[in-house]
């Protein structure tokens, strides 16, 4: 039987566990769902899975609780292939999407479930669960049913739940989604701060790239049943391995250019090119807005189309002479001078590029 | 808003004469007995009524047991089409509602031909046995398997409706996650979420046996119904006496199994 003690539950997990995606795929009819995703989570980390709508994010995260099966592949957790280990032995705690708590349970009883099914003792299990609300800050609430709670304080009861059998993995699939920003915003703070303290290895499932790049130890970005990359959340950004994560991290702007060789032309310079290097000589080079400088310039063929105002810098965007339009991120004063119809130059650091194949 | 009140009034008014009135005339026609009047004897006789007792016990039995069957097949039945297979709704839904479309009258003769088939053809296998035992008067197993039958449309639709006001994937899987087997997931997480259509399942359920003539008898069995039918013949004032017994205890047991599902949130953390 499970040893409880009032001190285990901020302890940090000692055995913190490494999950290993290894090929797995998934078929639903005619959809791919999973197309061969590898993936490793370290043991630990909050890994983010970021992706479009339907690109199997839930699903992967299914597979590692075991409410869905592989076609092909393999789900590690420590090097143990879990593939045929059903899901109430999976060992890992879950947060829906949708609220998931049990009607007919009060707060403290959905939290006291799991321990429940292990059989822990009346008394033990009520002070563990009571000690578990306390952690999300809902102490005072474990009589409260779910229908008498607000969306996230029944998030949070979830993430309680969730733990209540010291997991070694937890998995969150959306939980902020349905909140509004300001909860969300406090909430996704305090589940990295005890995702951090209780030292879990964490799959965190979202669309929203700033919940993932602000949370995230890595981000893995999916797209179509694939990894895209898997980095840490300023390499993600600063450096995306595919013209995929470029454009759904951040902001990006195609400009048009010519491949040559290793090098590229664009805005009349010649630049190297980082990364995979397409085979048309017809490229687009991708570019972040803050790389991009713009000054005025009387003889410019570029006109500003319109300026907003984002705080700390102004996002300019201009059109050039051949339609297409670049957006870029100036600090205010300079952007003064910069409004709608300006002619204007444009030019890029002497840094290497990603380039990706013109789309259209 | 005044003359809708008084509307109101009038309708609920009217419907309770058209409800009240024959019951009220009912309990004045057996105490109220010309030239002696109010007594109860027409009452006290039914208990000592041959058959009173065990017919009552003999219906009560049927309907726990019917309901016991029903549910066991239903419910598991149900959520597996919930979480398994949504596409056979609709097939479910026909086979589950042919009871009201095909007669008692037709139905029983079906049960009749197959009852008489049966012990003509298997008259030298074991399972003559069986045929007598599902027809032992004292307790008609085959009655059970007809009610069954004829309760399907009423729990199909009382369970659907329950089903649908819970996200029974979710639950199920929360549970599991929280480390429930299917079992326990079942009957900790989502039963507990249907009381309410479990319970309308058993009401209609029960109200069906209690009040079910046809079937019984024909097949030649008694039970309550059957033996009001019976007794009501032969007696004027002991036959309405009876009938408003059996609404009493029909109310009763209702009343009894509202209060035993009803109960406010069962404290569950024993
Ligand atoms: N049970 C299912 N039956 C049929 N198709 C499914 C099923 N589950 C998922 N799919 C399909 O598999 C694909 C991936 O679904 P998944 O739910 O993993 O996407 P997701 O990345 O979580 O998207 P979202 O951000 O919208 O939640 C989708 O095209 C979806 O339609
Ligand atoms: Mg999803």
């Amino acid at each position: 039987m499970t040893v409880l003690d009032k001190t285990a539950t901020t302890e940090p997990t000692t055995n913190a566990a490494t999950v290993e995606f290894r090929g797995l795929r998934r078929e639903f009819g005619p959809t791919v769902a999973l197309d061969g995703l590898d993936l490793t989570v370290r043991p630990g980390e909050l890994l983010a899975l970021l992706g479009p709508s339907g690109c199997g994010k839930t699903t992967a995260l299914r597979m590692l609780a075991g409410f869905e099966h592989p076609d092909a592949g393999e789900v590690l957790v420590d090097g143990e292939d879990v593939t045929r280990v059903p899901a109430h032995r999976r060992d890992a705690g879950m947060v829906f999407q949708s609220y998931s708590l049990f009607p007919h349970l009060d707060a403290l009883d959905n939290v006291a479930f799991g321990l429940r099914m292990r059989k822990v003792r009346t008394a033990e299990r009520r002070s563990r669960a009571a000690e578990l609300l306390e952690l999300v800050g809902l102490a005072d609430k474990g009589a409260r049913f779910p229908h008498q709670l607000s969306g996230g304080q029944q998030q949070r009861v979830a993430l309680a739940r969730a733990l209540a059998l010291r997991p070694r993995v937890l998995l969150l699939d959306e939980p902020l989604s349905a909140l509004d920003a300001k909860v969300r915003l406090t909430l996704r703070e305090e589940i990295r701060r005890l995702q951090q303290e209780l030292g879990i290895t964490t799959l965190f499932v979202t669309h929203d790239q700033e919940e993932a790049l602000s949370m995230a130890d890595r981000v893995a970005v999916m797209q179509a049943g694939r990894l895209e990359q898997c980095a840490a959340p300023a390499e993600l950004y600063g450096r995306p391995a595919t013209a995929f994560v470029a454009e759904f991290v951040g902001t990006t702007s195609r400009i048009p250019g010519h491949l040559d060789g290793g090098t590229v032309e664009v805005l009349g310079r010649r630049l190297p090119v980082d990364g995979r290097i397409p085979a048309a000589t017809e490229v687009d080079v991708l570019v972040r807005p803050e790389a991009v400088r713009v000054r005025a310039e009387d003889g410019g063929d570029a006109r500003v189309v319109a300026t907003s105002f984002l705080g700390a810098a102004v996002r300019v965007t201009v059109r050039l002479a051949d339609g297409t339009e670049v957006k870029a991120d100036l600090p205010a004063h300079e952007a003064a001078e910069l409004t709608a119809g300006a002619a204007v130059g444009l030019s890029l650091p002497d840094r290497p590029v990603l380039v990706a194949e013109r789309t259209s | 808003m005044a003359r809708l009140n008084l509307w109101r009034w009038g309708v609920l008014g009217l419907a309770g004469l058209y409800f009240l009135v024959p019951l009220a005339a009912s309990v004045v026609f057996t105490v109220d007995v010309p030239g002696q009047g109010v007594t109860f004897d027409a009452y006290s006789r039914i208990f000592s009524t041959a058959g009173f007792g065990s017919s009552l016990l003999l219906s009560l039995e049927l309907a726990v047991a019917t309901i016991a069957v029903v549910l066991l097949l239903m419910v598991p039945a149900m959520v597996a089409l919930r979480l398994g297979a949504p596409r056979l709704r609709p097939v479910v839904e026909v086979v589950c509602s042919l009871p009201l479309v095909v007669p008692p009258i037709a139905f029983v003769a079906g049960i009749g031909t197959v009852l008489k088939w049966g012990p003509e053809h298997l008259s030298r296998t074991p399972l003559f046995q069986t045929f007598v035992a599902i027809q032992n008067p004292d307790f008609p197993v085959v009655l059970v398997l007809a009610y069954v039958v004829m309760a399907l449309p009423f729990v199909y639709r009382a369970l659907d409706a329950g089903l649908r006001s819970v996200d029974v994937a979710t639950l199920v899987e929360a549970a599991r996650s929280c480390g429930a087997g299917w079992p326990q997931a079942l009957v900790r997480a989502v039963l507990p979420n249907l009381r309410g259509a479990l319970l309308n399942a058993s009401f209609l359920t029960l109200a069906l046996v209690l009040g079910e003539f046809t079937v019984a008898q024909l097949l030649g069995f008694q039970p309550f119904a059957v033996w009001i039918v019976n007794v009501s013949g032969s007696q004027a004032q002991l036959s309405v006496a009876v009938s408003v017994l059996s609404l009493l205890v029909t109310w009763l047991l209702l009343l009894v199994l509202a209060g035993f599902g009803g109960r406010t949130r069962p404290t569950s953390r024993g």
